[in-house]
């Protein structure tokens, strides 16, 4: 009994004991922290992803603290809405930045771009970037083996199987540009998700000649100049036989998407164009249908799956060097591809 | 007790198909493709324009700087493009297309076949006419010649190290030279010694090849300062600083090169070359290249001119069998699959092989078992199954301090892989990246 008492009576003494020397030290060695900075990091979203640049929310947190005007920080996860809570809590105003999303800029699916090789390598697009030229003989065209997947933080890009290529769930991509790190070829680009979602971007990013280009992607930009000449508001520069659309000059009018022989540029969440002949609304829905994700085998969605080219036919029957064009790309898809192949084949005959 | 190096290596199955058969002459094909880079270093200025009529031998690019080589036309006819051609990898790269006119020599180069012994020259101009020459390490590396024969300023050589060890599975245009042009490889190897200055120097050959090390041996008897090393067959000893290690026991330091041992390393092939250059005036503008492979009808050895298509040389061994899975430029080990067998036979092709779909389809990669077999194969002391994930994780700091550029690349890790992980693929990846990291660092 005795034994006890002495046991308790002495680990109080020693708690006690600690307890004043912890909390003189702490009182000695206090790190003297703005407390605004725990605020604000509330405030973000926690995800830890880098998207904005620094180590973390807490750095982005500190960083906003710091700085004068909160020139150049931005959530890129959390968006306006929450870089404007975070300015009301440290009163002052912030520059408002549209939102953004990752955007893939290549359409060198199994149908628009034969395979050439067989990669038997590490699955690593960095892998088979440093060896060689690709499957395909498409030197600047998407490798397939997914490192944007792997990288994305937010399960926001996935493989299409179908196609080959990687597809991006626009209600989950935050813009933080880990899959743009990641691409060894540089497709994937962050660009302003644009009114109601309505984007129009060139995918494609080959800068071979013409010719070249189209002898190995059915759907690459061969530098024509045709977008860049149509375009009311210069936002299309075309250098090294590439087209680029600038989002920042681009007023969505769609004309460029109408001229492109190719199919290369893309427009994304637009509605159907009512005045437009039935073919013009396939059309429309291919493109919808190229980044919304898909469900294979339905009877219209086999005209989604066709080969810009022949939307580009549907579209402008009257033009003979596009006609021709879009024979030679039925000519040329060899035999021994993907299953999807044939069924195209006899969509592109009953349309022209 | 044969001598060999001391860590690491593996002994993969020697194929040696074509060691038996002599080297034959491959025609003049109808057009070559000549790349300006065919060599370490920054590719070639090209001096001719398209309309040029040129000769075998003739200058068609020069040397842009210090670590850069010359390049000759190896066939006479007309210059139709100097453009971007598809190179093996299917990449687009700077080359000069001669379409083949008849087969006239630049004048002043000798095609006698009888040997020369009688060294003139000085040491001077024994490194201006090899630099003139073009002359790059033919095993593979393709380094120029003369760079390797200028040692920094203070560095003085004590040994030249000739290397016949051609470890590479499959690969015999070594063997055969050593066995055919005995006589001119021993002439190269005095040259490649007055141009360094040194009193001895050991020609480093593996045990399977017997006949090269006798008929060697036979004909460095009488001769000062050369003598024949035999190894034990292991790869990868061609490798420069394990064959250091084999034939004089020193080990060359992390990062440093050979001559930090006073060791200067030439292959047998660019002892020839070397010796046609000063005693011929031939410039490189032909090598020997084995082409081989379990399903090839004829496996052989080929005299080719620079430049000619990959796939003259394959008709020539009786045509791309049926079951080709890869078509292989240089060793099973360290070559690399092409896409493009038009692409031209170049300075530092070896050899061309061709594997059947058993050979030449990689097994499904498994998990790391952490047996660390591909410790004990590492010729260099890495930790392979360590820099294969830091590569992954692209984490160039932590590569740089395990080491990652001492790598040379040889496949053993991979080889030995029980979990047929691509080890190397990654390695090389991680390299490249923390070596331009170095690069830019020191900018």
């Amino acid at each position: 009994m005795n034994t006890i008492v002495i046991t308790i009576i002495s680990l109080c003494a020693i708690g006690v004991a600690s307890a004043i020397i912890l909390y003189f030290v702490a009182r000695k060695f206090k790190v003297e922290e703005d407390p605004r900075i725990d605020t604000v990091e509330g405030l973000l979203p926690g995800a830890n992803c880098g998207g904005c640049g620094y180590p973390g929310c807490r750095g982005l947190a500190e960083a906003a603290v710091k700085s004068e005007n909160m020139e150049g920080i931005f959530c890129p996860v959390g968006g306006s809405e929450v870089m404007n809570k975070v300015a009301v809590a440290l009163g002052r105003e912030v520059a408002v930045q549209a939102p953004r999303i990752a955007v893939v800029r290549c359409n060198g699916s199994c149908a628009n771009r034969p395979r050439t090789s067989t990669y038997d390598g590490a699955r690593s697009c960095a892998v088979e970037h440093s060896l060689y030229i690709g499957d395909t003989a498409c030197a600047f065209g998407c490798l397939g083996c997914g490192d944007c997947v792997a990288a994305c933080p937010f399960d926001a890009i996935h493989m299409n199987r179908e196609s080959g290529l990687p597809e991006v769930d626009e209600s989950k991509c935050v813009a933080c540009g880990a899959c743009v790190k990641a691409c060894p070829r540089n497709i994937i680009e962050l660009r302003n998700k644009g009114p109601k979602d309505r984007r129009v971007f060139v995918s494609c990013v080959n800068k071979d000649k013409g010719a070249v280009a189209r002898k190995a992607c059915s759907a690459a930009c061969i530098g024509c100049m045709k977008c860049a000449k149509e375009c009311p508001f210069e936002a299309i520069t075309v250098e090294n036989n590439l087209a680029y659309i600038d989002y920042t000059k681009c007023r969505l009018c769609r004309k460029c998407v109408a001229v492109c022989p190719t199919g290369a540029i893309h427009e994304v969440n637009f509605p159907e164009r009512k005045t437009a002949p039935a073919p013009k609304t396939q059309a429309a829905k291919a493109q919808e249908a190229h980044t919304a994700p898909k469900t294979p085998a339905a009877p219209v969605k086999e005209e989604a799956q066709e080969t810009p080219e022949v939307k580009k036919a549907a579209e402008t029957p009257a033009l003979s060097v596009e006609k021709e064009t879009t024979a030679e790309a039925t000519e040329k898809t060899p035999a021994p591809e993907p299953e999807n192949t044939s069924t195209e084949k006899g969509g592109i005959e009953s349309n022209i | 007790m044969l001598k060999t190096f001391k860590i690491g290596g593996v002994h993969p199955p020697e194929n040696k198909l074509s060691s038996g058969e002599k080297i034959q002459i491959l025609p003049v094909p109808e057009q070559v493709i000549i790349p300006l880079g065919q060599h370490i270093g920054a590719p070639a200025t090209p001096v001719v324009q398209k309309g040029d009529s040129v000769k075998a031998g003739q200058l068609i690019a020069t040397a842009t700087g210090f670590v850069s080589a010359n390049i000759h036309s190896s066939v006479s006819g007309t210059v139709v493009a100097v453009d971007n051609v598809t190179d093996a990898a299917g990449l687009s790269k700077p080359a000069i297309t001669i379409k083949v006119e008849g087969d006239e020599w630049e004048e002043g180069i000798d095609r006698s076949v009888k040997p020369d012994h009688n060294i003139t020259l000085s040491r001077e101009e024994i490194v201006k006419a090899i630099s003139a020459a073009g002359i790059v390490g033919m095993g593979g590396a393709t380094f120029p010649t003369q760079v390797k024969l200028s040692p920094p300023p203070g560095s003085k050589a004590e040994i030249l190290i000739i290397n016949g060890v051609e470890c590479e599975p499959y690969l015999t245009a070594d063997h055969r030279i050593m066995l055919e042009k005995a006589e001119e490889i021993i002439v190269g190897v005095q040259i490649l010694m007055k141009a360094i200055d040194v009193k001895r120097a050991v020609i480093g050959i593996e045990n399977n090849k017997r006949d090269a090390i006798e008929k060697l041996k036979n004909l460095t008897a009488k001769t000062l300062g050369v003598e024949v090393c035999p190894l034990k067959v292991r790869y990868p000893q061609g490798g420069e600083k394990q064959l250091i290690k084999a034939t004089t026991g020193r080990s060359v330091p992390s990062g440093a090169l050979p001559i930090a041992v006073g060791a200067v390393v030439q292959n047998a092939g660019t002892a020839l070359a070397v010796y046609e250059a000063v005693m011929k005036h031939k410039p490189l503008i032909e090598r020997v290249v084995t082409i081989t492979g379990k399903s090839v009808k004829k496996p052989g050895n080929y005299l080719c001119r620079i430049g000619t298509p990959i796939s003259k040389l394959i008709e020539a061994a009786g045509g791309l069998p049926g079951d080709t899975a890869k078509i292989i430029g240089g060793g099973p080990m360290m070559g690399r699959a092409m896409v493009n067998p038009d692409s031209p036979i170049l300075k530092g092709t070896s050899g061309v092989l061709i594997l059947n779909e058993k050979e030449g389809t990689r097994k499904p990669s498994r998990n790391c078992i952490r047996c660390s077999k591909c410790v004990s194969a590492c010729p260099m002391g890495l930790e392979p199954y360590l820099l294969m994930t830091l590569a992954g994780h692209n984490m160039l700091e932590e590569m740089e301090t395990e080491k990652i550029m001492d790598c040379i690349e040889c496949g053993s890790c991979s080889f030995t892989c029980p979990a047929n992980r691509p080890l190397l693929d990654y390695i090389r990846l991680g390299k490249a990246r923390t070596g331009a990291m170095i690069r830019n660092r020191k900018k």
